[in-house]
């Protein structure tokens, strides 16, 4: 792998007013911010608060009502192909095949992604490799432990080498080590220059972003790191952060 | 007699001759103890209580769930509920328990009051009879009353399936993972729902992958793997730790993982929210000896505090040795 060099002024997320209505509902009003490169960036909101609206639109699956959007320095709206080609995708609800080996995923995946098919098997020989698997890669994935499914659907959504993974809680129902062996492996994405995009319920999670936004009501009502907005409200705890933000929504279930 | 009575509970979704196992009550050897295999899950839950099935996905809690409301069959073990065998007299369970299961399981294609009014005939029962168990949770969606379930948020859904779970006045209420994927502030809302139950005399069995539910339970098992780690009240789990915990804070959190674990007088070294939780080896080590060979390496505004283990500490801990 080529030596990067990480310029950490480099934007790789840019929001500027980004809107979607649907009808005369307001689902993301005018949200603003900038993620750089190979920061971990939480987004934390209640249900219905428009954290998924928000997201679709980056990752180019939903095309904005107003707003601009650039992500890995294409526009959402004209360039959405080529936004879904720069981007890594994975949640907890739906990661990898179970009824496909180890290989065949990341086979599916790397095609899907646009993997040159020269470079795929190289490159996954040298992934389970380095994951400790090379002895699975005819396994069926249903039968792995969870630890190493999260692990692997973690290194088929970086396989392609995105500048950003968008990750949507990817921790959920996972056990309490597995959890923070997962954490361990967004920090080194994260040392690479990767930037990671993450949405969890767990709020100990949010302590482990480089910088977190809530959003209420379609809005983004604080950003900053942990500690400062720890600070700011006055808190214990990024819980308790996010219960005095939270608690303020007026639409939490109104949707 | 107690609400719910499980001993030796044992199912294995594979069959007995494959030599695979995946379901709950597997065997266990302890460590340190000779010959003593358990078989099966065995515990009680009395009148009124709040009983949390706490463990990750895949540990076997919906297996449980679905046992104990007749759903699916045991391979060994005797279970009952409300005094009623889950094999024998399963029909008089079905007329007893609420049930909330982990999936959305009302008619999408119904409205919110439909969908109540249907649970309300299906047991023999109106709306009307048993409004006020249900009328703290049903007046916040009640403006949404004429609203397809399909089209509802997922806070409201989950508040419309524990109305319909309650709607037969259940003596027991089985309620399988009904706070995932729900955020902090309506997790806590919904507990404080389950606690207007309990004081209804409603005994509750509630499962739940956030470990940190366990303190809103009177008492809990933790679950891996299909086997209990622990059960008991969430104060004597944590009293039950028995090792030396701090938190850990420095300058660089990343670096300061790994060199924690490369310390030989540290036993386990985790991250938890902005501090590393770490146990100690033996009580002859100090926090002033961690002080100092952080500092050596360069650490900087290093804080290290003796704490009180979280339920999810217990977890860490005890699942060491499953």
């Amino acid at each position: 792998m080529p030596e990067r060099v990480i310029d950490s002024m480099e934007k790789v997320i840019v929001a500027d007013k980004l809107t979607k209505k649907f009808g005369d509902f307001i689902a993301v009003d005018h949200i603003s911010f900038e993620v750089e490169r190979g920061e971990i960036f939480g987004f934390l909101g209640a249900n219905g608060a428009g954290k998924t609206t928000a997201m679709r639109m980056l990752c180019g699956l939903s095309i904005p009502t107003s707003g601009k959007g650039l992500v890995a320095g294409y526009d959402i709206h004209t360039q959405s192909e080529k936004v879904k080609r720069n981007i890594g995708y994975m949640s907890q609800k739906f990661a990898l095949y179970d009824d496909l080996t180890v290989a065949e995923n990341i086979r599916l995946y790397a095609g899907i992604y646009g993997v040159k098919e020269k470079e795929i098997a190289p490159k996954t020989k040298e992934l389970l490799l380095r994951l400790g698997f090379d002895n699975e890669r005819d396994t069926l994935v249903k039968s792995l432990p969870m630890g190493w499914k999260q692990k692997l659907a973690f290194s088929v959504a970086i396989f392609h080498e995105p500048k950003i993974v968008f990750l949507d809680e990817p921790t959920g129902g996972v056990d309490p080590v597995t959890r923070r062996q997962f954490w361990e492996m967004i920090y080194e994405a994260s040392d690479r220059g990767i930037t990671i995009f993450v949405t969890t319920h767990y709020m100990d999670e949010a302590e482990y972003c480089n910088r977190v936004c809530v959003m209420v009501d379609g809005r983004i009502d604080a950003l900053d790191s942990p500690r400062n907005l720890k600070i700011q409200y006055n808190a214990q705890n990024m819980d308790e952060v996010f219960q005095q933000l939270a608690r303020n929504a007026k639409r939490t279930d109104a949707i | 007699m107690l609400p719910i009575e499980v001993k030796n509970l044992y199912k294995n979704y594979f069959p007995a001759k494959s030599g695979k196992f995946a379901g709950i009550g597997n065997p266990v050897q302890h460590s340190g103890e000779t010959a003593t295999v358990e078989t099966g899950l065995s515990f009680s839950v009395s009148k009124g209580e709040i009983f949390g099935i706490i463990g990750p996905d895949g540990a076997g809690k919906t297996t449980l769930f679905r046992i104990l409301t007749t759903l699916i069959l045991a391979d060994r073990g005797t279970a009952t509920v409300d005094g009623f065998d889950v094999v024998k007299e399963y029909k008089e369970i079905r007329k007893r328990v609420g049930y909330m299961p982990g999936k959305f399981s009302l008619y999408q294609d119904l409205t919110v009051q439909e969908n109540l009014n249907f649970f309300a005939t299906v047991f023999n029962t109106t709306i009307a009879e048993n409004y006020y168990l249900i009328k703290d949770i049903y007046q916040q969606i009640e403006p949404f009353k004429n609203r397809r379930a399909a089209k509802l948020s997922g806070g409201m859904k989950q508040k419309l399936a524990l109305c319909c779970a309650l709607i037969h006045k259940p003596s027991v209420l089985f309620l399988d993972e009904p706070t995932t994927g729900v955020d902090a502030v309506s997790r806590k809302e919904f507990w404080d729902m389950l606690k207007q139950l309990k004081n209804q005399g409603i005994t509750i069995l509630v499962s739940t992958p956030y470990m940190d539910e366990a303190n809103l339970c009177d008492r809990i098992a933790l679950i891996q793997n299909g086997q209990f780690l622990t059960i008991d009240t969430p104060a004597k789990i944590v009293g039950q730790f028995g090792k030396t915990l701090w938190t850990v804070q420095s300058d660089n959190m990343s670096r300061l993982l790994l060199d924690l674990r490369a310390v030989k007088q540290i036993e386990s070294c985790f991250t938890f929210g902005d501090s590393h939780h770490v146990t100690i080896l033996n009580d002859q080590f100090t926090k002033t000896d961690l002080h100092k060979i952080l500092h050596e390496i360069g650490h900087t505004n290093v804080e290290i505090n003796e704490i009180n283990p979280t339920i999810e500490d217990c977890f860490m801990e005890l699942s060491k040795h499953s």
